[in-house]
């Protein structure tokens, strides 16, 4: 009932448990990914295409299984045995599953389904997951209950609960991202702010590219953007409302640069990087205000401050050794400790949402890497490596990074792309055009 | 001055709005090039201090040291700062594609002080110089090689009419 009572904090998706457990032990059974650092084949699953209760309900119907489906593929630990393999279809949700049938194609998992559509347009969806081996129901059967415009979003949710129970983590496909989108050549480059959901849909732009935009940041809770502006001809960082898109101008000193913020993990507080005079340090500030509070001062150049997710630490970068390495400080500044120390230059450190690892950028060999280490420098890993990849951003559940990749050349241009934590599945993330700098929202809510 | 005269006809007109963004006279900086900036056969003319004088420095790989050869610009440009006293300048900061994106604006930063504090060691008025950093954002040259990368670790001298306050 864990992920029952997580997912009712819905508020525009109301989700509701279909039956009531007959045991209060929640039923795990054989069927179980863990995800390590192993070579891992892809657990084959069948997602039914659901069952149209109604006739309005048909098109969402299929789609919704498309996305569950694609959800599962995307992660790499799945793989989706095709419809037309199918031995069976299922046309009615409250039938008893015929195990067989799903054994006969060498599907581990199955997911049933319903929709239908009422007649204000708000969809309701049924759902549930099979451990087709064991021949029983994985977890409770549940509810989900939207508008019609929200369609993808409850497929998200769908995929998050079968992905937890099947992973036993939380899930990361009711997500958004911000990143930078660009146009024109490379000596012209327009960007501008846009939001998407994790998979690519549901493109909004936030701002128009008058101005360059770089490295927006999410809050804990999703509603409101970071990110650096030149709209006044010289880097600030600014703070926008989602939901009405407003922004303004954190107020900062005269005669200085601002740029990199991020949120701590409550909400309130911003840590960026202030320069004055050529120097670069870090700062912090009420997000409604007040005075920015120095956190370093070396004459050395500290970007790029992320706080640890219980708000007691910020790991940065710094050049004070004569090269980009990560240190790691209290939030309220004072001694920091350097924790990379490998060959190159590091930067960019994010802190994992479960405080376990920090993801960063490397240059060595003129090449750039993305990796992750754990808080104390050790266990170092590379993800990846490109002519140009930077800027890592973490999906809310900690298990996978969106990163900028640019291509070489005049014609180069960057896009997004994912990678599991353990170096396996990377993706190429579709949008529109070029884009750049994502940063992952927390699960919505 | 005929062209001086105009050039500044057009700014005024312009109304010199923006307090941080004067009217500029632009050549590969940051903001594009536009047509106010005279002949080159003109000294007194932005033309000239771009293209004569030469508005920028270029740096070696992750410096912002200004050397010898720059030092020589740098010493031209505030001998003719001090001679056309009605202009102002904003120095902008570049690096080249091959660094993270925080990092070069830090660098850009450190570049157009170093100018800044030579200009100002010249005889330039702290009050007539602005610095900004355009990390790597505005490269002038897209190949990526160092023959291009060597153009964008630069730093520019942005001339301006009006105040920078």
């Amino acid at each position: 009932m864990r992920i029952f009572q997580a997912l009712t904090l819905a508020s525009t998706l109301a989700l509701a448990a279909l039956i009531q457990p007959v045991s209060a032990q929640e039923n795990r059974g054989p069927l179980r990914i863990e995800i390590t650092e192993g070579v891992i084949e892809p657990l084959p699953f069948a997602v039914a295409s659901f069952v149209a209760e109604n006739a309005a309900a048909a098109e969402f119907a299929s789609q919704i299984s498309q996305v569950v489906a694609a959800d599962l593929t995307g992660t790499g630990l799945f793989r989706e045995i095709p419809a037309d393999a199918f031995v069976t279809q299922i046309t009615n949700f409250a039938s008893p599953v015929e195990y067989a049938n799903w054994k006969a194609i060498k599907a581990q998992a199955l997911i049933s389904g319903s929709v239908s559509a009422g007649v204000n347009g708000a969809l309701t969806v049924k759902f549930r997951v099979f451990d087709v081996y064991a021949e029983a129901q994985l977890g409770d059967g549940l509810q989900l209950g939207g508008s019609a415009r929200s369609w993808r979003r409850i497929a998200h949710k769908v995929a998050d609960v079968v992905y937890s129970r099947i992973t036993g983590e939380g899930g990361y496909f009711d997500s958004r991202v911000v990143y930078v989108a660009e146009t024109g050549p490379k000596d012209d480059r327009r960007k501008r702010l846009a939001v998407m959901d994790y998979d690519g849909a549901n493109v909004q732009y936030l701002t128009d590219s008058s101005a360059i935009v770089l490295a927006p940041r999410f809050s804990p809770k999703g509603d409101r953007i970071l990110y650096t502006s030149y709209e006044t001809g010289f880097p600030q960082i600014m703070a926008l409302d989602v939901g009405s898109v407003q922004r303004r101008a954190l107020p900062v000193p005269a005669e200085t640069m601002t740029f990199a913020p991020r949120f701590s993990p409550d909400g309130q507080t911003v840590v960026f990087s202030l320069s004055r005079g050529g120097n670069t340090d870090i700062y912090k500030m009420a997000l409604n205000g007040g005075t920015p509070q120095r956190l370093t001062s070396t004459t050395a150049i500290e970007t790029a401050p992320s706080y640890s997710p219980d708000g007691s630490q910020i790991v940065f970068e710094s050049d004070r050794s004569g090269g980009q390495q990560l240190y790691i400080m209290p939030a309220g500044g004072g001694e920091a400790r350097r924790i990379s120390f490998g060959q190159g230059r590091y930067g960019t450190p994010v802190w994992s949402p479960r405080g376990d690892l920090i993801a960063f950028t490397k240059q060595s060999k003129g090449r750039f890497h993305i990796g992750v280490m754990r808080t104390d420098g050790s266990e170092e890993r590379l993800l990846t490596a490109s002519f140009l990849d930077e800027g890592p951003s973490w999906s809310p559940n900690g298990r996978v990074i969106m990163f900028t990749r640019e291509t070489q050349g005049a014609s180069g241009a960057p896009s997004l792309y994912t990678v599991d934590i353990t170096g396996r599945n990377l993706r190429r993330l579709r949008t529109e055009g070029a884009a750049s700098d994502p940063a992952w929202s927390p699960l919505l809510k | 001055m005929k062209h001086l005269f105009k050039i500044f006809l057009l700014v005024s007109a312009l109304g010199v709005s923006a307090c941080t963004n004067p009217g500029r006279f632009d050549n590969g900086g940051a903001a594009g090039a536009d047509t106010l900036n005279g002949a080159v056969s003109d000294p007194a003319s932005p033309a000239y201090f771009q293209q004569v004088v030469g508005d920028r420095i270029l740096f070696l790989v992750n410096q912002s040291t200004v050397n010898e050869s720059a030092r020589a610009v740098l010493v031209t440009q505030a001998r003719w700062m001090l001679q056309n006293p009605e202009y102002t300048a904003i120095i902008e900061g570049h690096a080249d594609e091959r660094g993270t994106r925080e990092y070069n604006l830090a660098l850009g930063a450190r570049r157009a002080n170093s100018v800044q504090e030579f200009l100002i060691s010249q005889g330039i008025s702290a009050s007539r110089l602005r610095t900004v950093t355009f990390g790597k954002e505005r490269p002038v040259e897209i190949c990526s090689a160092e023959s291009c990368y060597n153009q964008n670790r630069r730093a520019v001298t942005v001339l301006a009419a009006g105040g920078l306050s």
